[in-house]
């Protein structure tokens, strides 16, 4: 009888306990000691004291930390309208009756389980300006090779591309799965009603796929604000995003203060900063996608 | 007027469907060629023969240990998968079918957690793994991801569904223990979310690019790191750069080819609900 009840009252905590035990030395504490280490002043020598909010204030008046942020916004942009408006279409399509319709959804989901360094590699190459097929293909049409590097916007859009490669797919069976769980009578009503297919997709479709929606929106600024990879070798390994940091973005920024500067304090303002400010675009993303009601 | 709207919504369906794999052939086209398909034009289509030779280069190319890469990250891989599976699963099951105090509680964190971005805490991570004296070792990259936050949700979520409360009243009056209800009643229900758990795990372990970096030395690394030492000191020699990212991404299409429905439904029930 004890031994059971033991069991009864033990079981559930004891199978709970490796995760929060785990959770709590290599996940809660770091998290803490990161907003610790951000108040002090910290190099390769070690702990030199606490600086109070110094590293913040000098946060604020980094050009270079703005301009990280100014790069992954613009990418962040680049890639996440086109991303979820295509993938949104996609959606539609493959819910229409379609023959070989597993084929489509694994082909546009096969991205996916390619790594970011695999990619960051293929379109490196596909977008290199002497030997790359996107400056070749351009060229046939005219259009003169084009240093995909060296400026703001062409470096945007190339690492855009990859992120929108690799993610429609993706974005495309949440929405399939969300727009499956709509009740058909809606549509026949609709279609009675003399509702064509576009008309349909605008006022029943993403209406009530709302939630979806916003689940995607709020992913995609989570990984925006961590965009790393992708500009990383991008630029063959250059942390600093460029010659002129024209593609730099703020976790490349935090990796190379914290572990090429061995600044670590500063770097771990930098995360606070990262964090705070994508709490702020996914609480603003999602506000604007609950807004989208009556169509678009 | 029906035929024109079909043709339009198959044409655009294909054209997706290529802009989706092109970029994958291609990796696989110029792995098994020679460095001068590079700039051709139109770029050649077909595969050619150098694929061993390109793999006789990587594997030869001096520090880039990308046999040693493999390895680390095929156990690493593993060991965090089984890990995960094991811990979602049991915390999951517990957070659905058994009552406890501040069960509620609990789970809200667990789902905080997951809110969080990785890296946030990737200094002091790095901090503590000095500290282990854990510097460049594998340990550093595995022990960190043993369990997973959204691994106890997804469990959760699917333990709630799959596992019928009449059966383990039923087992409990037959005098089974909660660990053994765990493993003769329970795991057997929830196989097919961990099964989708375990892909997902390992592929995001097998993915993983920005922890590695930080922790490990290129003497010692994953086969991501591995990769991107590739791309920086051999970024011209694209055969031997393709090669190596085609060899890295084989075992996650093996994965993808024998198990892609199962990932297809696991994406559209697991999301959104």
């Amino acid at each position: 009888m004890n031994r059971s009840r033991l069991d009864l009252h033990g079981a559930p905590y004891f199978f709970v306990t490796p995760f929060f035990l785990l959770f709590a030395v290599f996940g809660f504490f770091p998290l803490v000691y990161t907003a610790w280490v951000s108040l002090r002043s910290w190099d390769l020598t070690g702990d030199a004291g606490f600086v109070g909010t110094a590293n913040y204030q000098r946060l604020l008046a980094d050009p270079d930390f703005w301009n990280a942020m100014l790069n992954t916004l613009g990418m962040f942009l680049l890639s996440t309208v086109p991303q979820l408006c295509f993938a949104l279409v996609i959606a539609g399509l493959l819910n229409r009756p379609i023959r070989a319709l597993m084929l489509f959804r694994l082909g546009v989901l096969a991205p996916i389980v390619t790594s970011v360094a695999a990619v960051a590699i293929v379109f490196g190459q596909l977008y290199g300006r002497d030997a790359g097929l996107v400056n070749g293909v351009l060229g046939l049409v005219g259009i003169g090779p084009i240093d995909w590097q060296a400026g703001k916007g062409s470096s945007w859009i190339a690492v855009a591309s990859m992120v929108n490669w690799r993610w429609t797919g993706y974005n495309a069976l949440i929405y399939l799965a969300a727009i499956q769980a709509i009740p058909r009578d809606l549509y026949e009503a609709a279609q009675l009603d003399g509702a064509g297919a576009v008309r349909q997709f605008r006022s029943i479709t993403v209406p009530l796929i709302r939630p979806a929606l916003i689940f995607t929106v709020v992913m995609s600024t989570i990984g925006g604000m961590q965009l790393f990879t992708e500009p990383l070798l991008f630029g063959q390994g250059d942390i600093s995003g460029g010659s002129l940091r024209q593609f730099q973005t703020v976790a490349m920024y935090m990796f190379e203060q914290s572990f090429q500067n061995f600044d670590y304090g500063y770097g771990s303002a930098i995360a606070w900063m990262i964090f705070l400010l994508t709490v702020l675009a996914g609480v603003a993303n999602a506000l604007i996608a609950r807004r989208l009601k009556g169509g678009i | 007027m029906r035929t024109r709207g079909n043709a339009l919504v198959y044409l655009t369906l294909i054209v997706s469907l290529v802009l989706s794999v092109f970029p994958l052939y291609w990796l696989f086209v110029v792995a098994t060629r020679s460095n001068d398909v590079i700039g051709q034009l139109p770029p050649p289509l077909i595969p050619g023969g150098n694929l061993g030779a390109n793999v006789s280069r990587l594997f030869g190319a001096e520090d880039a240990h990308f046999a040693l890469g493999l390895v680390n990250s095929m156990v690493a891989s593993v060991a965090v998968t089984v890990s995960v599976v094991f811990f979602s699963s049991l915390a999951g099951f517990a957070f659905a079918k058994l009552r406890f105090r501040g069960r509620n509680a609990l789970l809200l964190v667990v789902l905080a957690t997951m809110m969080v971005p990785v890296q946030m805490g990737i200094v002091p991570l790095y901090m503590v793994m000095v500290k282990l004296g854990w510097q460049n070792q594998l340990q550093a990259v595995v022990v960190p991801f043993l369990v997973s936050a959204f691994g106890v949700f997804l469990m959760r979520q699917y333990a709630e569904r799959a596992v019928p409360d009449e059966l383990i009243e039923a087992a409990r009056l037959d005098g089974c223990s909660t660990f053994g209800l765990f493993v003769r009643v329970v795991s057997p229900a929830l196989r097919p979310g961990a099964a989708v758990l375990g892909l997902f795990t390992f592929m995001s372990t097998w993915n993983e690019f920005l922890w590695p970096l930080a922790i490990l030395e290129a003497d010692n690394p994953t086969v991501q790191f591995s990769l991107s030492q590739l791309a920086t000191q051999y970024y011209t020699d694209y055969t031997l750069m393709f090669s190596g990212t085609l060899i890295a991404t084989v075992p996650l299409a093996v994965v993808f080819v024998l198990f892609g429905r199962q990932i297809v439904s696991g994406i559209m029930d697991g999301a959104v609900r």
